[in-house]
């Protein structure tokens, strides 16, 4: 591999490149699906290449290859090159990079059982305990679980003298029951929709959740929504459990902190960002019990690392203080505009794609509002709403509209009626304004969401979010006509 | 491109037939993808990423005494493929019986050109004439003052499949797709998008010149409160409403568990509503085989507004007691068949005539971040973008803020009443689906909100 890295940043160089990264990268995942009673998938994937990054005249260049061999290193240098040189024939503005300092070092994920190390039929046994658990409850349709673990090995080099491996490894698991009528379709997942929960870590972390203990739980609940009332319309406090939550950060905090994105540089895709460079530092964005942090160092978060894809020490930063907002995602090309250096989150999904800014773990900290039980305890009236389902947010990240699986009315301190298809809805700063409590420490949780979407070729990230729940006033509910 | 991947059907049948032929036990699938993709993408008026990617991946299937193992390599040379199947062999050792599981599709020939969505031009695309693409396109913005960003991309994509059955199909194609989103810096936005397998159909100072008219006209957008409106929906906003309706319940796996809106037999739209899914005509972006290597067949889904079909793999099929439609995603496929060359019949008028005859209306351009909100009811959520507009007494009069919509799809199409003669094709936004579709004007469609001024400018 010395050899490749070597002819590539050679080749580069040689070639024009005032600066040039190689990284090499291989994947390897197993996934495991269990679909009412049998084993649906039994799958390894291994993907491994390299992809060259150049800069050539202040333009990028970039290409990636399958073919880890010398030859093709030097190739896919020079066709980086010719495209850096093709990027500067529209070039308005040179790209300047910060003056992050090259790093040597390594990094891999602590755990404590090796996932690839756990037999497959161990993994089942525990996919097939809560299939059958499900499978008790009458009125089911469709059961399923899936049990994947990943592990990524890369090294990063740059003609600066970065010299960076790691190793990282990722394990998901969850389940989800279906149950369906002549009008309705209603399912509920544990411990979270989108395949469950996802950490960077051993298979502790699978075990830990007792996923077969939940299964005929969420099963009568899915058989419940059935019968259950529709969620009613209206302005209502309501209070959303930490996955949801997770999510709602994802969406409303994550993507519009992204500092590429504020500059522009999405707005063909998925769009730009209300929280323009101006609002650093200015705007109000939540209530004063709002902080939220970007911390690539958070133990177990998939947005944890040793260094993102252009060397950088992962870090935690603040993002919003006593609501407050204070902070970017950054990259090392981005970091300068604000007067800053990279903070560290600049990601590539595979070694065929380029470093983009994703988020690491935007977390919301956690408050002072107790455990979930004291929350609802501590609210008149209102709606408890648990586990995504549906999410859509306008192009600037204001106007956003989420669906979970299951409500509850509250009433006088109680969880009591169930609703179906509940829908909220709001725009974003006035939706964190109208925040009055978080839950504490016991109940927050660090949530992994591994299908992160951005950029073009678009590339599916794994990031993290930690949430408590939270209360919120006078929330849109129950949108549209049911 | 100067590090392509070559891959001509020789070289593909002598590895796909090595791979099986190191499998000693049961059946096996040798599914092979290879892409040699390029995308130069532009923001800020400049390009600002500019990629190329050269892969090519060998996914094995084997399958004995009822248990199946896959895995998937991109190393294929004699070492790779003994490691893949030595890994699939291993997985499947390992794995429980499954009485249910799929077989391999049984060998049908292709009977699709070669030739079909293969264009040179596009295949020898260089970084040069996408950065001439983008430099007129760019051009168009300056010319009226706009922030212009997009993306110009040209893939050769090949997939082949060949099954211990007997099966081997193999496809190459190619496709070429320049999108941009023109904004004035306070609130305006217009967006083009054309797409093609063949480069040279694209025409980038008309791609240009769209979406810069359509932002200097939606310049000075205000708000406009929520409620039911008559609507036109451009061919894009269109195009994704199929993209989503495809995602939610074209598939007879959706069907078969009870979460498609689609009932089968019944009139589910309006009888002017004809949809179908048709891999083999070059009017959309073709693709003569599936992941299985199954033949592709034209599926009527929907004809005059009633459900008539799905799209089904080999496992949907075996259910269903029929054959597959070659709708299927490579194994271990959880998520069931797909219907991705999506047709929507056209009617007989021009946008500007729909105008004619609306009192109170919005005009909308596309959709944003289009979510499934009730498969089973076909509700969908989503925001307006790139250009909506009041239209009053017949005329748009001035452009709106972007709204939310809360809509069950079938409802609205229960109430077309009028279909754009022309169609465009559409590639979606997220997905590899792509759709002609003509414009439509819907009676009533739900707006439930609507964005903030906030950072608009």
């Amino acid at each position: 591999m010395n050899e490749l890295i070597d002819l590539a940043l050679d080749a580069a160089q040689s070639g024009g490149a005032a600066y040039a990264d190689i990284r090499l990268v291989e994947r390897e995942t197993e996934s495991l699906a269990v679909k009412n009673g049998a084993l649906e998938a039994a799958d390894s994937d291994r993907s491994a290449g390299f992809g060259v990054r150049v800069l050539v005249d202040g333009a990028w260049g970039f290409s990636g290859s399958s073919r880890l061999e010398p030859d093709a290193a030097a190739r896919v240098a020079r066709e980086a090159v010719l495209v850096a040189r093709a990027s500067a024939l529209a070039r308005r503005d040179r790209v300047v990079l910060d003056d992050t300092p090259p790093v040597v070092a390594s990094y891999r994920t602590p755990f404590a059982e090796d996932p690839f190390e756990v037999s497959i039929d161990e993994k089942l046994k525990i996919l097939f305990a809560a299939d059958a658990a499900m499978g008790g409850v009458t009125g089911i349709t469709v059961r399923s679980g899936s049990i994947v673990a990943a592990r990524e090995r890369k090294t990063f080099a740059s003609t600066e003298g970065a010299r960076i491996e790691q190793q990282l490894t990722e394990v998901g698991a969850g389940i989800e029951a279906t149950a369906v009528d002549d009008n309705e379709v209603q399912q509920r997942s544990f411990p979270n929709s989108g395949g469950g929960q996802h950490v960077a870590g051993g298979f502790e972390a699978v075990r830990g959740l007792d996923i077969p203990g939940n299964a005929q739980r969420i099963a009568e609940e899915a058989v419940a929504l059935l019968q259950a009332p529709q969620c009613p319309a209206g302005a209502m406090t309501v209070i959303i459990d930490s996955p949801q939550m997770a999510l709602q950060v994802h969406e409303s905090c994550g993507h519009p902190i992204e500092l590429d994105r504020v500059l522009g540089m999405e707005a063909s895709f998925a769009g730009t960002s209300f929280l323009t460079v101006d609002k650093l530092n200015e705007l109000q964005y939540g209530s004063q019990i709002v902080n939220i942090d970007a911390d690539a160092t958070a133990p177990g978060g998939l947005g944890t690392f040793g260094f993102d894809d252009e060397g950088v020490p992962a870090q935690n930063v603040p993002i919003v203080t006593e609501g407050r907002f204070v902070g970017y995602l950054t990259s090392r090309e981005t970091a300068p505009v604000i007067g800053r250096r990279s903070m560290g989150s600049s990601r590539a999904s595979g070694w065929n794609v380029i470093p983009l800014i994703r988020m690491t773990n935007v977390n919301l900290r956690p408050g002072s509002a107790g455990s979930l039980e004291d929350l609802i305890a501590d609210t008149r009236e209102g709606l408890f709403l648990s586990t995504n389902h549906s999410w859509s947010i306008d192009d600037r990240r204001l106007n956003f509209q989420f669906g979970t699986q299951v409500g509850w009315l509250i009433r006088d301190g109680k969880l009591t009626q169930m609703v179906r298809n509940p829908t909220y809805t709001g725009i974003t700063p006035e939706f964190w304004g109208a925040c009055d409590a978080i839950c504490d420490p016991s109940e927050w949780r660090l949530w992994g969401v591994p299908n992160c979407g951005k950029g073009e070729p678009m590339q599916t990230h794994r990031v993290g979010h930690g949430a408590a729940p939270a209360r919120f006033h006078g929330i849109q509910v129950g949108v549209g006509r049911w | 491109m100067v590090a392509t991947l070559s891959w001509d059907r020789p070289a593909l049948e002598t590895l796909l037939a090595r791979a099986l032929d190191l499998v000693t036990e049961g059946e096996a699938e040798a599914l092979f993808t290879a892409r040699d993709a390029a995308l130069t993408r532009f923001a800020n008026s400049q390009i600002h990423q500019n990629v190329i990617e050269h892969d090519a991946t060998l996914r094995l299937r084997v399958i004995h005494d009822g248990r199946t193992g896959v895995a998937t390599t991109n190393r294929l040379d004699a070492e790779g493929l003994r490691e893949v199947v030595e890994r699939a062999t291993d997985i499947r050792r390992r794995a429980r019986p499954n009485p249910d599981q799929p077989p391999l599709a049984e060998p049908l020939a292709s009977s699709a050109p070669a030739t079909l969505g293969y264009v040179n031009a596009t295949a020898n695309a260089d970084p040069e004439m996408r950065a001439a693409g983008a430099r007129s396109v760019i051009a168009a913005g300056d010319a009226v003052g706009l922030e212009v960003s997009g993306a110009f991309s040209t893939d050769t994509a090949t997939l082949a499949v060949a099954n211990s059955r007997g099966m081997w199909n193999s496809h190459t194609v190619t496709q070429a797709k320049l999108l941009t989103v023109m904004l004035d810096g306070q609130g305006g936005s217009g967006y083009a998008q054309s797409t093609a397998a063949d480069l040279r159909a694209i025409d980038a100072a008309a791609v240009g010149e769209e979406a810069a008219e359509k932002a200097t006209r939606s310049a000075g957008a205000s708000d406009l409160g929520p409620g039911e409106y008559p609507v036109i929906l451009e061919e894009y906003a269109v195009a994704t409403i199929l993209e989503y309706l495809s995602w939610s319940g074209f598939s007879a796996l959706a069907l078969q568990e009870g979460r498609s809106f689609m009932d089968l037999g019944e009139q589910i739209m309006g009888p002017n509503v004809s949809i179908w899914d048709d891999g083999l005509d070059p009017m959309g972006m073709p693709t003569s085989i599936d992941y299985e290597g199954v033949p592709k067949q034209r599926v009527d889904l929907i004809t005059d507004g009633v459900a008539c079909a799905v799209v089904h793999d080999t496992a949907t099929a075996l259910k269903a007691g029929t054959t597959s439609t070659g709708h299927g995603l490579p194994a271990p496929n959880v998520w069931g068949p797909i219907a991705w060359n999506l047709f929507m019949a056209p009617g007989s008028g021009s946008k500007e005539a729909m105008l004619a005859g609306i009192e109170r209306g919005i005009w909308v351009t596309r959709f944003h971040y289009v979510n499934i909100v009730h498969a089973k009811r076909g509700i969908l959520t989503g925001m307006t973008k790139d250009g909506t507009f009041l239209i009053e007494d017949g005329r748009i009069v001035r452009p709106v803020r972007n709204l939310r919509f809360t809509q069950s799809i079938p409802e609205a199409f229960s109430h077309i009443d009028a279909i754009g003669a022309e169609t465009k094709l559409v590639s979606a936004e997220y997905s590899g689906i792509f759709a002609r579709v003509p414009a439509l004007r819907v009676e009533r469609f739900n707006f439930t909100g609507a964005t903030s001024s906030e950072g608009a400018g």
